[in-house]
């Protein structure tokens, strides 16, 4: 019995021991020119979403966000810009909430849809149930864009990283990384910046 | 065997009490989180110093006989609040040992005087706390580590020969064991 109850102590140290020590950042997930895998996730209008669904899209801008991120919220306004500026031209934003609810309430399935009916969001809004996909993208924080092109190989990432270079303000942009990108992409050129970084809120897991 | 056991029962208790406190923690940011936002930025002075990165990097490279340990959070990170206690153990503790703590704050100005300042003031925080507010992050993320992605927590520990980078959350015992690095 002794030993039963050290090894359980043993092992409630290890685990929570195991929340803090994360692995090289930069190290996991995608690359740019990786496959990023589709999925079948659970939208605020109660519709299973997947990139496949788009049968004439050109490429896809997934963005992590979420309701309660001090800079998803500087952003939401700016990433419903990006929605209806390109998803006429095939490239719409699909954005999903990688935040688990039980561990932040504001992010819950119900609270992302008072969220995204507030700002009038253009978008599916999806909730990463179970958390399997924002790993496999390496997404680090909220907000973090994808911008994938459609290819015969697949779905392949093109740029990483943050929507521009200014949160405060939008018009003090000077670089907007993610709509450089994607002229660049729709227009056949090369990317010049690939992928950028920004101060972010960590995901809860 | 028996010492063994006491040691394990401490240490769980220490990390259940950890939790408790992590648990209103959290409550209380969700909570304040959701009205952060939309806050006008009041233009009342602030406490705190405010730098820009060109301002704040000098402090990243003191060439002096001093160990600097740089964190960088914000309060409405709660990774970032959780471990706070043990910097500021670490700044009791060592500031006799040529040991200088900063917290970098990235607050946006919005929440300098209704968020940063009271919270700075409730914890009775004693290690000095500066504000970097540069939205060029791009550019500057970089220069404080090559290796960093942009996440908080992160700390900067670094003398004048050596310095190591952390993007992660710590206990006291991890900050302790880095911090002694520098210190030998």
């Amino acid at each position: 019995m002794k030993t039963l109850k050290i090894l359980g102590l043993f092992a409630l140290i290890l685990s929570l021991g195991a929340f803090t020590i994360t692995s090289d950042p930069m190290d996991d997930g995608y690359k740019i020119g990786d496959v990023a895998t589709d999925f079948s996730l659970k939208n605020i209008d109660g519709n299973m979403v997947s990139l496949s669904d788009y049968d004439n899209a050109k490429g896809y801008l997934v963005i992590f966000t979420c309701n309660t991120c001090p800079y998803a919220r500087a952003y939401e306004d700016r990433i419903i810009a990006l929605d209806k500026e390109y998803k006429p031209k095939g490239v719409p934003v699909v954005a999903i909430n990688p935040n688990n609810p039980e561990v932040q309430s504001g992010d819950s399935f119900e609270k992302m849809k008072q969220r995204a009916a507030d700002k009038g969001f253009t978008f599916p809004y999806l909730l990463d149930e179970g958390q399997e996909i924002f790993p496999q993208y390496g997404a680090k924080r909220t907000p973090h864009v994808y911008l994938l092109e459609k290819t015969e190989q697949g779905n392949v990432v093109r740029y990483i990283g943050a929507i521009d270079d200014d949160y405060q303000d939008a018009s003090k942009v000077e670089d907007a990384f993610v709509e450089d990108a994607v002229d660049a992409m729709l227009a056949g050129k090369e990317i010049e910046v690939k992928t950028t970084r920004a101060i972010g809120c960590t995901i809860k897991v | 065997m028996k010492n063994l056991v006491v040691g394990l029962l401490v240490s769980a208790l220490i990390v259940s009490c950890g939790n408790t406190t992590k648990q209103k923690v959290n409550e209380e940011i969700s909570e304040t989180q959701e009205l952060a936002v939309a806050q006008e930025v009041n233009t009342e002075k602030v406490k705190f110093p405010v730098y820009d990165f060109e301002g704040l990097e000098p402090l990243l490279h003191q060439d002096d006989d001093k160990v600097h340990v740089i964190n960088f959070w914000a309060t409405w990170c709660k990774p970032c609040v959780v471990e706070l206690p043990y910097f500021e153990k670490i700044h009791a503790e060592q500031k006799e040992n040529n040991v200088e703590v900063l917290l970098v704050s990235l607050d946006m100005p919005s929440m300098w005087k209704t968020r940063l300042e009271p919270f700075v003031k409730n914890k009775g925080l004693k290690s000095k706390v500066v504000i970097l507010d540069d939205p060029k992050q791009n550019d500057w993320i970089p220069k404080v580590a090559e290796e960093w992605s942009g996440g908080i927590p992160a700390t900067l520990i670094y003398n004048k020969d050596k310095r190591s980078f952390y993007e992660h959350g710590f206990t006291y015992e991890e900050l302790n064991t880095e911090l002694n690095k520098f210190l030998n």
